[in-house]
């Protein structure tokens, strides 16, 4: 029977089909800040070793460095329990954003099962891995069993066609998506993003439609792997991996096609992300910080982007901008190319690597009554630790273009007015 | 505890795990006490100060979408919430929930039928919700996890596979 890219990977031990449940050994686990809390309820299922250390990857970065006593005791109980159970995939907080690192450190591969007690671990689908988020308890589990239990989902086909605009990016078009399809519009299900724009779009790009596949809800997003995957992976993946690709006639649930030619630059507004609406139509409104970081967009091609905008210009006097990039690779390569320099003569706050204001720990949280325009893929109220504070959604293009006026803009404006000679 | 009496809390569609449980709170507040107190902190913060057990929260559409964070699921629990009712959830929510030994029962039809502090009968082993005398079925879950609700939750049901539950009581 044909079958889904979804079905294909998780029938390595018996066939199955969407709606079946099964049990599975996931090739890679990955958990973050949370390990202490997992590492506390792997000891009350009573067994001392973890299964299968070399499966376990460990990466800090919620709240790096540890902002007050409560975060360091968290951290150090973290590092007390990789020691113990003799975890070598560990990564302190100098390395950067959990989902950046497991790409750029070679775990993301095409036909792997990869699970993270993080919803954004559906980001690695970009390689063509089946990658989900799972809670802390079932981290637990795995630690102990090796095992976890899947419903095979449905898949949903997002076909993205067209030529993509200049000013627009993959984060204007997921946020289109999810604006149409809304936060449930994928619930429970495997999306696969398709069309000649995918296959046009860069790594980076790819694992925007991944990352933010969760916000309407999906199980996972997923991308077939092409020779810009293979290119990515060369020298980086940390095992053989072996590509799947759905059969031709294997059975999608529905077929949802976006043609972007004439997109506008995309605004997720206050307070779910599927309230999207087109940047001209909120273009004016006063905003007092700009985040650029997070999973969804702080990459070097987002960084030339926001440099390219910002060189020898300031920011708004009224606004303040923190910037983080996704890794220290990221940082390193930013730096090297001269971004970073154009970003701090611009005004912008430079912080090391990490999720930032992104969990409202720290690094730029606001204050009741503060509008923040953010690049990353959550603006739920109280996400950046104040809950009368309005979070605003956008590209990196556009948070870099609204820097310079201390509101949101429509950045097709600026690139009139440049002579279009930014992008 | 199959059957299940409480007042209803009622909310709307796409309630986030950001205003069930604060982020900020994810890493520092482990005290299953004091996470009951945030429970729904930004939503409605009457709640954890009113809500007795028993108590039933009643969502909208997609209840518990975004973050993993089972706290989410956890603090309900904690602050004696007896189930949760939605049209539908976020599948890290229903993992969690279920994960938590938290019955989380998906009836879109009741939903209008409902509304805040009114009282209804939950029973869990016939898989239905009595409200004014009428009986609404929801979908029992499915067999291959059942029993990790029935053993109330995955940790105690991974004890009892692994028998590390009777070991440990030996020793």
């Amino acid at each position: 029977m044909a079958k889904t890219f979804v079905e294909k990977i998780l029938s390595r031990e018996r066939s199955v089909s969407a709606g079946e449940i099964l049990e599975i050994k996931p090739d890679f686990a990955m958990s973050h800040d949370n390990t202490a809390a997992i590492a506390k309820t792997f000891r009350q299922i009573g067994i001392k070793k973890i299964d299968k250390p070399d499966r376990h990857i460990v990466i800090l970065d919620h709240c790096v460095p540890a902002a007050n006593e409560k975060f360091a005791q968290n951290h150090k109980e973290i590092r007390e329990f990789i020691k113990e159970q003799k975890i070598d995939h560990f990564y302190d907080i100098d390395r950067g954003i959990c989902h950046q690192v497991i790409c750029e450190e070679g775990f993301a591969l095409p036909g792997k099962i990869i699970v993270g007690s993080d919803s954004h671990t559906t980001t690695y689908g970009a390689f063509g891995a089946f990658a989900t988020g799972i809670g802390r308890s079932e981290m637990a589990a795995i630690f102990a069993t090796g095992k976890i239990w899947f419903r095979v989902p449905e898949t949903i086909k997002i076909t993205i066609k067209g030529k993509i605009p200049a000013a627009i990016s993959a984060k204007d078009i997921i946020l289109k998506i999810i604006g149409d399809l809304k936060a449930d519009g994928a619930l429970y299900k495997s999306v696969w993003f398709a069309g000649p724009v995918v296959e046009e779009m860069s790594i980076a790009g790819r694992m925007v439609l991944t990352n933010m596949a969760v916000e309407m809800g999906a199980k996972n997003g997923h991308i077939e792997p092409d020779a810009k995957t293979a290119a990515y992976l060369k020298n980086r993946a940390r095992v053989h991996y072996k590509p799947q690709y759905s059969d031709p006639d294997a059975r999608i649930e529905e077929n949802y096609e976006f043609e972007i030619s004439d997109l506008e630059p995309q605004i997720a507004c206050p307070h779910t992300v599927d309230n999207v609406k087109p940047a001209s139509r909120v273009k004016g409104t006063k905003i007092d910080q700009i985040f650029f970081g997070s999973c969804t967009n702080a990459r070097l091609e987002d960084f030339k982007i926001v440099a390219d905008v910002l060189r020898n210009k300031k920011i708004h006097n009224h606004l303040r901008m923190v910037v983080i990039p996704a890794s220290n690779q990221i940082y390193l390569q930013a730096l090297q190319a001269g971004y970073i320099k154009d970003l701090i003569e611009a005004g912008a706050v430079l912080v090391n690597p990490g999720c930032g204001p992104c969990m409202g720990n720290h690094q730029g949280v606001l204050a009741p009554g503060e509008v923040t325009l953010s690049t990353s893929n959550r603006n739920f109220k109280g996400r950046f630790g104040c809950k009368e504070s309005e979070i605003f959604l956008s590209s990196p293009l556009t948070a870099a273009v609204s820097a310079l006026t201390g509101q949101i803009e429509d950045c097709r404006d600026f690139i009139k007015s440049s002579g279009g000679k930014h992008v | 505890m199959s059957e299940i009496t409480g007042r209803i809390w009622k909310y709307g569609d796409n309630i986030n795990t950001d205003v069930i449980f604060p982020g900020k709170y994810t890493y520092t507040v482990t005290d299953p006490g004091e996470m009951a107190k945030l429970a729904l902190e930004d939503l409605d913060p009457e709640f954890s100060t009113l809500v007795q057990n028993g108590d039933i929260v009643l969502g909208g559409k997609n209840f518990g979408c975004g973050s993993s964070r089972e706290q989410a699921a956890f603090c309900l629990k904690y602050a004696g919430v007896g189930a949760v009712i939605a049209k539908s959830f976020s599948r890290l929510y229903y993992r969690n929930c279920i994960n938590a030994g938290l019955p989380a029962l998906v009836l879109p039809q009741l939903y209008d039928q409902l509304n805040k502090g009114e009282r209804i009968e939950i029973r869990l082993d016939r898989g239905i919700v009595v409200h004014k005398g009428v009986e609404y079925h929801f979908p029992p879950l499915p067999e291959e996890i059942i029993d990790i609700f029935n053993h109330g939750g995955l940790i105690p049901h991974i004890r009892k596979i692994l028998k590390t539950d009777s070991m440990q009581r030996k020793e």
